[in-house]
């Protein structure tokens, strides 16, 4: 895969192996920058795996990560945020008793350099916390704002799990399955919000739902047992045989 | 922070003073009681604000205690030199210790934490021409207190020297706990995996407050062994780490004050009980901690803000 | 040479002892991820069923053995089944506050009763003095500890690889949630085990008394010991325990009798290197 100007992330013959099992083999996907791009395909497909390498929280066993020049293969995870890479999970991993504007403000913190900072007050960091305020407006949460997580229904407490990414002000964003447990109609908006995110950010989402998919992405990557199947636009996978066997004819039922 | 709750900040923090005029024999007690606080304050650093369950913390206590003693048994008794002198030995052997304490899950690090306090203990012990060993350390003899006050039997200048160096570490010590840090502490408690995520370099985090966390024990012991001018290897020993996680939970931690209200409430206890009959204060202090984990996890501070949440 | 076999002896049987005590302690931690600190506490127990026995009911030592091995069980199945088992998804910090409870009571109540002073202990006289092997004296009574435990670990290997509750046993170590998915009731597992693993530490507590001593604070003092052995080893495993307590009770006998100036020192240090190089234990899975 030649890396051109324009490629914010890519990978070489990227493999993670658990013992004999290979979640991911040799997968080598290039992600433009300020791309849409939705990654698909059935249940164990390995594309949860495939974000943990991505974002340093597993090492691979094979194969490479560039980010643009950059050999990023051995950073921890830590610092790829610092590099602009930051993800959603699948599950909401939050901090279930800090309140809603505490978390969203430490991640600001976090990405300013303040947080280890001893002698000042958080209360005194007003720049911060306002940017967290503003932060959570878009997401619809202010009014969850001094709310303890844990306290938050499911559907709130996902939208903080994407707040807290995009505290971080990500170039590369990862989300896996943002849309997982939120009703149809808030889930189109949050999506919005992504999609309105700034253009030269580069997002890539994996999600099950292909209506999203359809709607948001403008490049698809596929998936299945570990391996790249195929990659295109919407139309080109949503007219592939291969992929129609393989996984749109499961999902169409969904 | 709520115009009411100064005032009662400032009550509580002048209540040992109307104790200090008002109940002149029980400062040796009341010192005792203020010293543990700072000792259980600093164990709510890790275990209330970081997460890290401790069964070793008396191995900073002690040698913080040690350090104190050995240079007033030595010739060099000025207090304040001496608390500076612990305080750095302390956190410099918590710095060490920290990066086991980090890198290992739960258990590895509960059996870390385990494994340093016995080994110190064991080392003091057989240390014995140092430290004393069983006898203890005596011959601690401190000069007077800005070369004025001394330590002397009524131990009026001891329970004001401890309350000032409480009062002193309380105040950095809130300080540090509603910082960035401090957020980013509770942080890690709660969820480590999303604070990489977040870009937090969590081991250096975990590190920092080891460190501050044994400093502070060590502060804390240098004060007993010059308050009482002797040191003895239970500063060091599995009980007084197991007793301390016990006043710290009880008072609730992950809030500073509940080391204190934990600290007065089980050493009154103790010492009003444990008097009366030691195996009947073991046996009914394992029940409390049976019933307690499964009826009042929250400690005293913990349901008193529940009750406060209710009216 | 002759002295570093006996010391070799000495090792392996201390090392047997701690193996057998802290097995249960294994398979309870692997299985239901519980801290138990009080673990110690259910040997002691064992240990003073076999004292009382000996003592009030003149039933000879063999004989108290067994006896000792079904008390403790029985104090196990209970305790599970009312405490331990509300436990299993609470924090770390509960485990260890609620562990450390029990063991304050049962000390409490050991010294209450039988004060807190050393048992006496009276070997049936096959059982005492020494043998000679080899050109080496060695103690009859730690070659038949060491016996009864190979009997006692070959039969349990049995159990756990030739029948359907050692394989319900090893399928729940391994992934509790997928065990249940299989149809395996891994509540009832669970308490069968918890009460093996207690009435093996309380077999362990009988033989031990007269290795290891008995008195009130025995909890505490071996708590460390067993935990050792089992996090060294690697949770929910035989293999590790096995390793561990053999390596723990030879480095700790040698270390005594070698360098004793500096006595316990050498096991706690070496946990905590080994503990280092192997975080999930010698032969631990990497959760």
């Amino acid at each position: 895969m030649e890396a051109t100007v324009n490629t914010a992330l890519r990978t070489e013959g990227l493999s993670k192996h658990f013992g004999e099992l290979a979640a991911v083999n040799g997968v080598s996907l290039s992600l433009a920058r300020g791309a849409r791009h939705a990654l698909i395909g059935p249940n164990g497909a390995g594309k949860t795996t495939l974000i943990n390498l991505l974002t340093g929280v597993l090492e691979p066993t094979a194969g490479e990560m560039y980010l643009g020049d950059e050999r990023i293969t051995p950073l921890p995870q830590h610092r790829r945020v610092k590099r602009g890479i930051t993800r959603t999970y699948q599950i909401n991993t939050l901090f279930p008793n800090l309140t809603v504007l505490e978390s969203v403000t430490l991640a600001i913190l976090e990405r300013k350099g303040f947080a280890a900072r001893w002698m000042k007050a958080v209360s005194s960091h007003r720049e911060e916390l306002e940017e967290a305020r503003a932060l959570l407006a878009t997401l619809k949460l202010d009014g969850d704002a001094d709310k303890r997580t844990a306290q938050l229904p499911y559907g709130h407490q996902r939208l903080v799990e994407i707040a807290l990414a995009l505290a971080t002000r990500p170039s590369i964003l990862l989300l896996d399955e943002p849309a997982a447990g939120i009703p149809a109609r808030e889930s189109v908006e949050v999506l919005g919000v992504i999609a309105a995110l700034p253009a030269d950010v580069t997002i890539l989402f994996i999600e099950h739902d292909m209506g999203l998919v359809f709607r948001f992405a403008e490049r698809i990557t596929v998936l299945v047992g570990g391996r790249l199947l195929t990659e295109g636009t919407p139309d080109e996978i949503a007219h592939d045989p291969e992929v129609k066997a393989v996984y749109l004819g499961k999902e169409s039922r969904a | 922070m709520k115009p009411g709750s100064r005032a009662v900040e400032i009550v509580f923090w002048l209540l040992p003073l109307a104790a200090f005029f008002l109940l002149p024999g029980y400062l040796v007690l009341g010192s005792q009681i203020l010293i543990v606080s700072l000792f259980a304050m600093s164990l709510d650093l890790l275990l209330g604000y970081a997460g890290i369950v401790s069964l070793g913390h008396a191995a900073f206590f002690g040698l913080g205690a040690y350090t104190a003693g050995l240079l007033a048994a030595h010739g060099w008794g000025e207090p304040l030199t001496g608390l500076v002198a612990a305080a750095a030995s302390a956190a410099i052997f918590g710095f060490v210790v920290s990066f086991l304490v980090v890198r290992g899950e739960d258990l590895a690090r509960l059996m870390v934490t385990l494994g340093v306090g016995l080994l110190m203990f064991e080392a003091a012990n057989r240390a014995a021409f140092i430290t004393g060993g069983v006898d203890g350390l005596s011959g601690v003899t401190m000069w007077k207190l800005f070369g004025v006050f001394p330590f002397d039997l009524s131990g009026r200048t001891a329970f004001l020297y401890a309350y000032a160096v409480l009062l002193a570490a309380f105040l950095l010590l809130r300080r540090v706990v509603n910082s960035p840090f401090g957020l980013s502490l509770r942080g890690v408690r709660e969820n480590r995996r999303r604070m990489a995520a977040i870009g937090s370099p969590v081991n250096r985090r975990l590190v920092a407050i080891f460190t501050l966390g044994a400093g502070v024990a060590g502060i804390a012991g240098a004060l007993l062994a010059q308050t009482t001018q002797f040191v003895g290897l239970d500063t060091l020993g599995f009980e007084r780490s197991a007793d301390l996680l016990i006043m710290l939970v009880l008072g609730g931690t992950g809030r500073l004050y509940g080391a204190v209200v934990g600290t007065l409430v089980f050493m009154v206890a103790q010492d009003y009980l444990s008097g009366i009959n030691p195996v009947y204060w073991q046996f009914w202090l394992g029940m409390l901690l049976v019933l307690f984990v499964f009826f009042a996890r929250g400690g005293i501070l913990g349901a008193a803000e529940a009750l406060w949440k209710r009216r | 040479m002759g002295q570093a076999i006996g010391v070799l002896f000495d090792g392996i049987a201390y090392g047997s002892l701690l193996f057998l005590v802290s097995l249960g302690l294994s398979v309870t931690m692997g299985l239901m991820n519980f801290v138990n600190l009080a673990h110690g506490a259910f040997a002691m127990a064992g240990g003073f069923t076999c004292v009382l026995a000996m003592t009030r009911l003149g039933i000879p030592f063999l004989a108290t053995l067994p006896l000792a091995f079904i008390v403790t069980a029985a104090i196990g199945a209970v305790l599970e089944r009312f405490l331990y088992r509300r436990l299993y998804n609470a924090g770390e910090l509960d485990q260890v506050l609620f562990s450390i409870g029990l063991t304050f009571m049962s000390i409490a109540t050991a010294t209450y009763f039988f004060g807190s002073s050393q048992q006496p202990m009276h070997l049936p006289d096959f059982l005492r003095g020494q043998f000679h092997f080899l050109g080496g004296d060695f103690g009859v009574y730690r070659a038949f500890l060491i016996e009864t435990v190979i009997v006692l670990t070959a039969v349990l290997g049995f159990l756990l690889t030739h029948t359907r509750f050692g394989s319900q046993v090893r399928a729940s170590v391994d992934d509790a949630t997928a065990a249940r998915g299989l149809g395996i009731d891994v509540d009832r597992v669970f308490s069968v085990a918890f009460a093996l693993g207690s009435g093996l530490a309380g077999l362990g507590g009988g033989l031990g008394i007269e290795v290891l001593g008995l008195d009130s604070t025995f909890p505490l003092k071996y708590m460390v010991y067993f935990l050792l052995v089992v996090v060294v080893g690697g949770v929910g495993t035989i293999k590790g325990p096995i390793a561990a307590a053999l390596l723990l009770g030879v480095l700790d006998v040698a270390g005594k009798y070698y360098v004793p100036q500096v006595g316990a020192f050498v096991i706690y240090a070496a946990m905590i290197v080994l503990l280092m190089l192997f975080p999930a234990g010698l032969f631990g899975k990497r959760r």
